[in-house]
């Protein structure tokens, strides 16, 4: 039942000397992990450095609240209500920061306190609210090779976006009207980019799960800005310890039979600590 | 310190093609202006800014005093095209052509950033200089742009540190030489030196003084440093909502406005 783009995917998977290699549900969650680790990685650079942890932990709660949308208009997949839900969450919660009247962090644990219950609320309405919980915890092992390419096609479309707004971001998060003497509307990047994170903690959260996918974001980057010495380091060991943070978290899962997110959130954790130590002086004088 | 007259980058600002009859020294044109007209701000309703008219030469430094609160940084704000306003903001170059978009070397007062972020000075050029993202490396020409910027201010040797391990001194350096690269038509400094001891301020404002010769600047700086910035300006504004007042230091400093204002007690 293989499907032919992902032929040699599995060809090369079928030479490693590994138990989990030998499974297709594992080698589609492999490519999957390969696809959304890096890409949470780089945007989590930008997330760590303009303090936007919180908001992407509201965006990824608010998911709830797209769901039970879903359920309200009878969409047969709910991801286009998420979407949706999430684009408009973090149209209202830049109009709520940018009026002024509220401080960042008050304007968003309100909206995140109302979406979330308002998500409960409409789901457990029915008494069936057990049938959601797979968004809680995520579902990685159950990806589908169709899954898979519309996150390949995901991971193009934003890296490529995330790399011509970089600038215009970094000058920003540096004086907001520093960047507005060098570049045109840089308030419209960062409002592009929040929208682009909300649609990529949404897209992500099936597999990784509702409940820890703000950690993939924040972890790798908080450990990369431990070893960093400017902002290339900065970006590449971000990508490359949520790469290996997706890896080691996802064989683990297979052998110890855990929830495959949280199993990631707590290899990339493990890796945070590790740099922690480096830092401090631990391994290098 | 070198002659400005090999800097290439310099050009742009007094452009080739000034014609000849003007007659106009190079290292002094006078003749580029930027022009407020009737600039006015409100905010819900209340008027922050009223009737601005201020015209800002190149070789010169305009020094915009006031009280909190008075509408220096809603200027600032005018002048950098983040605000709605009243009125107009025209810029005029040598050749008494308006650039589309002049360049506007910005001096920012607060910086925003996290200083345990990784960013290096040459990565802040690069985000400011290049359209190739900071993130995947900086290209040589970035990087001998970045140098000879802050070789403009005596900094070259923090191209490599990180923002967050500079000291506040060094950190103005650091902006005052991205402000300058390129050459702007303005350049514009909100409060450059609040956190600066009297000795680094004093040497900020010479080295100012000393750029703004060299490269014929317009510059546009806002403070209530009023009795150092007395001895460094061309020119002072002082700004309440309105000009109450402009004119040569000397002048100014014997407005009673002014003297009531910054409680002076008898003439500096």
């Amino acid at each position: 039942m293989s499907v032919s783009w992902l032929d040699p995917w599995h060809r090369l998977l079928g030479w490693l000397p590994f138990e989990w290699a030998g499974y297709e549900f594992m080698r589609l969650a492999l490519l999957a992990v390969l696809l959304i680790s890096p890409l949470l990685g780089a945007l989590g650079t930008v997330v760590v450095a303009n303090r936007m942890a919180f908001f992407s932990e509201a965006v990824g709660h608010a998911a709830f609240t797209g769901i039970a949308l879903g359920v309200v208009f009878g969409l047969a997949n709910p991801m286009w209500s998420m979407i949706g839900f999430a684009l408009l969450l973090t149209l209202a919660i830049t109009w709520v920061r940018r009026r002024g009247g509220l401080s960042s962090d008050t304007a968003i644990g309100l909206v995140m306190a109302f979406t979330v219950s308002l998500g409960i609320v409409i789901l457990s309405a029915g008494g069936d609210f057990a049938r959601y919980t797979k968004f809680l915890i995520g579902d990685m092992l159950g990806i589908t090779a169709g899954d898979v390419a519309w996150l390949g096609v995901l991971a193009l479309v934003v890296l490529a976006l995330f790399f011509i707004f970089f600038n215009r971001l970094l000058l920003a998060c540096v004086s907001p009207s520093l960047a507005g003497s060098r570049w045109r509307h840089p308030g419209a990047a960062e409002l592009f980019f929040s929208a682009m994170l909300a649609v990529v903690v949404t897209l992500s959260l099936p597999w990784i799960g509702l409940l820890v996918i703000n950690a993939l974001l924040i972890l790798p980057a908080a450990a990369a800005r431990n070893l960093a010495r400017g902002t290339t380091s900065f970006f590449v060991w971000a990508v490359l310890l949520s790469l290996v943070a997706g890896v080691i978290g996802l064989v683990v899962s297979f052998y110890a039979s855990t929830a495959t997110g949280a199993t990631i959130v707590l290899a990339a954790m493990g890796i945070y600590l590790l740099t922690l130590l480096g830092r401090r002086g631990v391994f290098v004088s | 310190m070198k002659s400005s007259g090999t800097d290439p980058l310099r050009q742009r600002n007094l452009p080739e093609e000034v014609p000849a009859h003007h007659g106009i020294a190079p290292h002094s044109c006078g003749e580029c202006c930027t022009t407020l007209r009737d600039i006015g701000v409100r905010y819900h309703g209340v008027p922050v800014l009223e009737e601005i008219n201020l015209h800002l030469h190149c070789g010169e430094l305009t020094a915009v005093i006031g009280e909190n609160g008075a509408g220096k940084t809603t200027l600032i704000r005018c002048l950098l095209g983040e605000i709605p306003h009243q009125g107009e903001v025209h810029f005029l170059d040598a050749a008494h052509r308006r650039p589309d978009s002049p360049v506007i070397g910005y001096v920012p007062q607060h910086l925003s950033f996290d200083r345990e972020s990784p960013v290096r000075v040459v990565d802040l050029f690069a985000a400011a200089l290049s359209s190739r993202p900071a993130c995947l490396g900086v290209s040589s020409a970035v990087r001998a742009q970045a140098l000879e910027g802050l070789s403009r201010t005596g900094a070259e040797h923090l191209a490599r540190r990180l923002l967050g391990t500079l000291s506040g001194g060094e950190l103005q350096r650091v902006l005052l030489g991205l402000a300058l690269t390129p050459v702007p038509n303005l350049l514009v400094l909100d409060e450059p030196v609040s956190g600066v001891d009297h000795r680094g301020r004093e040497k900020f404002y010479a080295l100012l003084s000393q750029l703004r010769r060299e490269y014929d600047l317009a510059v546009l700086l806002v403070s209530h440093d009023l009795a150092t910035l007395s001895r460094f300006a061309d020119r002072l504004v002082f700004l309440d909502r309105r000009v109450v007042c402009e004119g040569t230091p000397s002048q100014v400093l014997q407005d009673p406005r002014v003297r009531q204002a910054f409680s002076l007690e008898s003439p500096l």
